[in-house]
């Protein structure tokens, strides 16, 4: 969406806005509703989509405030718009210091806020001017990344291979990057600890790959990167997380189809093509790993999946895998190979597994 | 018994368990027959003639040297007996009332000094308002504490009721369970004749000081001031001084006595006291000198007397059994028909028949004549007759008006307000409930309710959790009524609540009457007074919630419409005309809609 589009909608709901209180109307703002109830999974697309359910703020007395908040948003972020700057989450917190009576008391507030004028408008918060502080996650292996020199815009050709024992941070915003590669696949890994072994022992080099640090749950600008990777050079991507309701459900899910959250930029935010390498259920009893009992939050949350989530109601092996993992009421960690040898990861488990990708998870 | 007891103790102290010393040898050889033949051994001897008290006695020191020498000291008896019934018949005589509570204190409320305090000034205010409600006086109460040395103080009530005739003085105040009150079925605040005499017993207990009275019958008579101590063996009073005086008042009676005490301020103190008997007595003066601070000084509220509550009858379905044997034995009624409608209250020649004929006895009976079986009959018989309610005129209340009068006057509040429910029956004595409320203002926020309790327009202010009063506010749902309680407790809020019950016999728990005691009928009837000034302080604070919602619904509009202008003016690039025109737009749609 170009920017005077932006521009041009912003100021479109601002008149109907207008209009409404002159003609003595209360006027109201339409929202797309932010959860995973208003999402269905779309197997041929492979991310959430919308199902188009809104939520009405109308102008009231008790909901003045919020209003009123979203409007100076949408005003703040058209400023932005207009004169090509950026704020992030954080900065937008601190503008609104200068609203009096209408500024945010904390940043929950304000980003709750932003993602709705975000949802309100269709758009990526980087497109009305927002950026996130989340750092994207990180990269290495068998990839030149082809960036451009901000100063001189000349390209600018970063090799993966040769950052030693560090790695190369994804930027907020990887639209603009080219690939060169000629790896076979690309393994993604929660965990930092996991992603500096193979790094290490250059894991990438004996497999033929790159490997990506996601950090936790991968932030956007992470989920485009490997999107964007994979559709260029067509290869495969393999997920590595811990065995748990959290590692499949909120992390695995969220890489692969998006979130239930930001679900109408899902379909740039998501990586349809990655697959489940492990920890499974399985490698548990197959690999005699250490667990720790699944917690309350873990059973809820595992529960939630099978019940309420559209991803994983889709496909039958998912709640199979669920089911099994609730059945054993444990949970296993990556690092929990190490039981057998720190390198068996490497030397054992991953070559095991590659063997038989067929068998991944969807 | 104690002077005995000290007798006994005078001795050295293995004395009393000589004489058991000589047969317990024998019981080492053969010792079941032995322990049967001990008493009969021992008691041989005092039965044979010797004094009785003297045997014990004088028995012991003379075996006191031999056992000792005879070798290690045996195990004391384990049956002994040095008493006979001759011997401790001898010893049996009356117990002095005086002596028996001088001993019980406790049971008049005189357990503590600072409670002592509290109780005496209570007893003499108490008489002081009965006396003058009696005589159909307006009550002008003066009450001075002062404090003589530490933890002694003197207590001074001066009123201007009838004055006492000069030769009850000595009695009403040297002699307990002497008065007016205990054979009448009428509302009073004193009951037994048993207050203003303790109280006067505690002062020469603790101080050693007389009771000090001065009181006048009328402007033509001269006034008495007596000084008088109790004899506490006999019950009698010790008139020490009694002379004629001159006194400023035509009528009146003071009294002064000296006791230990402890004065405190805060819930349960004299100050507390004085001023919820002002509050309950709102046609009476009052003016009291606490021992430290500033003078309490509280004008009557109405200067019309309460109605004089009526002598009534009992009702035959509270009476006990031995209060109707008595009662029969004494009668002047020559039938038993006759005597039951004489003496009770509402009971008609049909419904004395009936109580007859259920009893299995004939109304022509002499009542003289009826043994304790027959009469206890009669008693069963009574529950099953269906008699009428007592009448419920002679029983006065406060009054909802003057009560509320009263509380704003008293409590700085924000919120009154009081009720008085329709006379009921506990037991055949007609009783009434008074409930009053006020919330707010300057009451402490965070604390449980203040419960006031009140019985006869007494205040009662020890053992609160034993009080049907306390138990009926505890187990009334505050919640409902927008307060928070904690289950099993009093409502936290700010607030002051006002119990009061009216009887012509109200149920005490004991004799100091702190607590009234919890009958089905007496809860059930406090507990819809509680109901209803719940409900009522429901309403104000659900209508200044609602109140408070506007204002905060006013203030949010103010506070937030500009920034929609604000917002609307960036994004369109509004003139500031513009802007205020959509600020005031706003401001009237949204003010109009406003749902209250």
């Amino acid at each position: 969406m170009s920017q005077p589009t932006v521009t041009k909608k912003i100021k479109s709901t601002a008149e109907g806005v207008h209009r409404d209180i002159l003609k003595r109307r209360k006027p109201s703002l339409k929202f797309p509703l932010r959860s995973l109830s208003n999402v269905k999974y779309d197997p041929k697309a492979g991310h959430f989509e919308m199902r188009g359910r809104t939520k009405e703020r109308t102008l009231t007395v008790s909901t003045v405030k919020t209003f009123a908040q979203t409007l100076r948003m949408m005003a703040l972020s058209k400023q932005l718009v207009d004169t090509d700057d950026i704020a992030t989450k954080r900065e937008a917190y601190y503008v609104s210091k200068n609203w009096d009576d209408a500024r945010f008391l904390e940043q929950p507030e304000s980003d709750a806020v932003m993602d709705d004028v975000e949802a309100l408008f269709a758009v990526n918060r980087e497109q009305i001017g927002f950026v996130p502080e989340e750092k994207g996650g990180e990269i290495s292996g068998k990839l030149v990344i082809v960036d451009k020199d901000s100063e001189t815009g000349k390209p600018l050709r970063i090799d993966c291979t040769k950052f030693g024992s560090g790695a190369y941070s994804i930027p907020i915003s990887v639209e603009h990057l080219k690939f060169e590669t000629d790896a076979d696949f690309i393994l993604v890994i929660e965990t930092a600890g996991m992603f500096q072994r193979l790094v290490k022992h250059k894991y990438w080099k004996t497999a033929n790959c790159v490997l990506v640090s996601m950090g936790g749950v991968p932030t956007r600008a992470c989920r485009r990167f490997i999107r964007r990777l994979a559709d260029f050079k067509k290869i495969p991507v393999y997920v590595f997380v811990d065995g748990d309701p959290y590692g499949i459900s909120n992390i695995y899910r969220t890489l692969k189809v998006g979130s239930g959250n930001a679900a109408h930029l899902n379909e740039f935010f998501c990586v349809p093509q990655a697959r489940y390498l492990g920890i499974t259920p399985q490698d548990i009893i197959d690999y005699k790993l250490p667990t720790h009992p699944l917690k309350d939050v873990d059973v809820k949350r595992a529960r939630d999946a099978i019940k309420n989530d559209p991803f994983f109601q889709h496909h039958k092996p998912w709640v199979a895998a669920m089911e099994h993992l609730l059945k054993m009421g444990v949970r296993a960690e990556q690092q929990a190979l190490a039981k057998w040898g720190l390198n068996y990861v490497i030397d054992q488990y991953l070559p095991d597994k590659l063997k038989n990708t067929e068998r991944f998870l969807p | 018994m104690d002077l005995f007891n000290r007798t006994t103790a005078g001795g050295t102290s293995p004395a009393g368990e000589k004489p058991a010393r000589a047969p317990r040898r024998k019981a080492a050889k053969a010792p079941r027959a032995a322990a049967a033949a001990t008493p009969i051994e021992e008691a041989a001897p005092t039965a044979a003639g010797l004094p009785a008290e003297a045997a014990p006695i004088e028995a012991a020191p003379a075996e006191a040297i031999e056992p000792a020498a005879a070798g290690p000291p045996a195990r004391p008896a384990i049956a002994r007996r040095r008493e006979t019934a001759e011997s401790i018949g001898k010893r049996q005589r009356d117990i002095s009332v005086a002596e028996f509570f001088q001993k019980n204190r406790h049971l008049l409320g005189f357990d503590n000094p600072a409670k002592a305090l509290l109780t005496a000034t209570k007893e003499a205010v108490d008489n002081s308002l009965d006396a003058c409600e009696e005589a159909g006086i307006l009550p002008d109460l003066d009450i001075v504490i002062d404090e003589k040395a530490e933890d002694r103080f003197r207590l001074v009530i001066t009123d201007n009721g009838p004055g006492i005739v000069r030769t009850q003085i000595p009695r009403v105040f040297g002699k307990l369970l002497y008065g007016s009150k205990f054979h009448t079925m009428r509302q009073s605040r004193g009951q037994q004749g048993i207050g203003i005499s303790a109280a006067g017993m505690y002062s020469q207990l603790t101080t050693g000081q007389p009771v000090k009275i001065t009181s006048r019958t009328g402007a033509k008579k001269p006034a008495h001031y007596f000084e008088i101590q109790i004899d506490t063996t006999r019950n009698e009073p010790k008139v020490l001084v009694d002379r004629e005086v001159e006194w400023d008042r035509d009528h009146g009676t003071r009294v002064e006595m000296e006791l230990a005490g402890l004065y405190k301020k805060g819930r349960r103190s004299v100050d507390d006291y004085i001023v919820q008997t002002a509050l309950a007595n709102p046609h009476a003066a009052v003016r009291y000198q606490p021992p430290k601070g500033d003078e309490y000084h509280r004008d009557r509220i109405t200067s019309e007397l309460p109605r004089e509550p009526l002598v009534i009858k009992p009702h035959p379905y509270g009476v006990e059994l031995g209060v109707l044997i008595s009662m029969l034995r004494e009668t002047k009624g020559r039938s038993l028909s006759s005597a039951l409608q004489a003496d009770f209250a509402r009971v008609s020649e049909r419904v004395a028949v009936g109580i007859c004929k259920t009893a299995g006895l004939r109304p022509e009976t002499r009542p003289k004549a009826l043994g304790v079986q027959e009469i206890e009959a009669l008693f069963r018989a009574i529950p099953k007759v269906k008699i009428m309610a007592p009448p419920t005129n002679c029983i006065v209340p406060i009054g909802d008006e003057l009560l509320l009068v009263g509380l704003k006057e008293t409590v700085k509040a924000e919120f009154y307000t009081s009720i008085t429910r329709p006379p009921s029956v506990y037991r055949g004595n007609p009783f009434q409930i008074e409930v009053g409320l006020a919330y707010g203002g300057e009451l402490p926020a965070d604390e449980l309710v203040d419960l006031w309790r009140f019985a006869n327009r007494v205040p009662l202010q020890y053992q609160q959790s034993g009080c049907a009063i306390a138990r009926a506010a505890l187990t009334t749902d505050w919640r409902k009524y927008g307060l928070q309680q904690s289950k099993g407790a009093l409502p936290a809020a700010p607030m002051v609540l006002f119990v009061h019950m009216v009887s012509v016999w109200v149920p005490f728990t004991s004799e100091s009457k702190e607590a009234v005691a919890a009958y089905p009928e007496i809860i059930r009837e406090l507990r819809l007074g509680l109901q209803e000034v719940g409900r009522r302080l429901g309403g104000f604070l659900r209508h200044r919630r609602r109140l408070a919602e506007e204002d905060k619904k006013k203030s949010y509009i103010k506070s937030y419409i500009p920034h929609i202008g604000i917002a609307l003016r960036e994004i369109l690039g509004l003139t500031k005309q513009d802007e205020a025109k959509v600020v005031e737009v706003l401001t009237e749609t949204l003010e109009r809609s406003r749902t209250l």
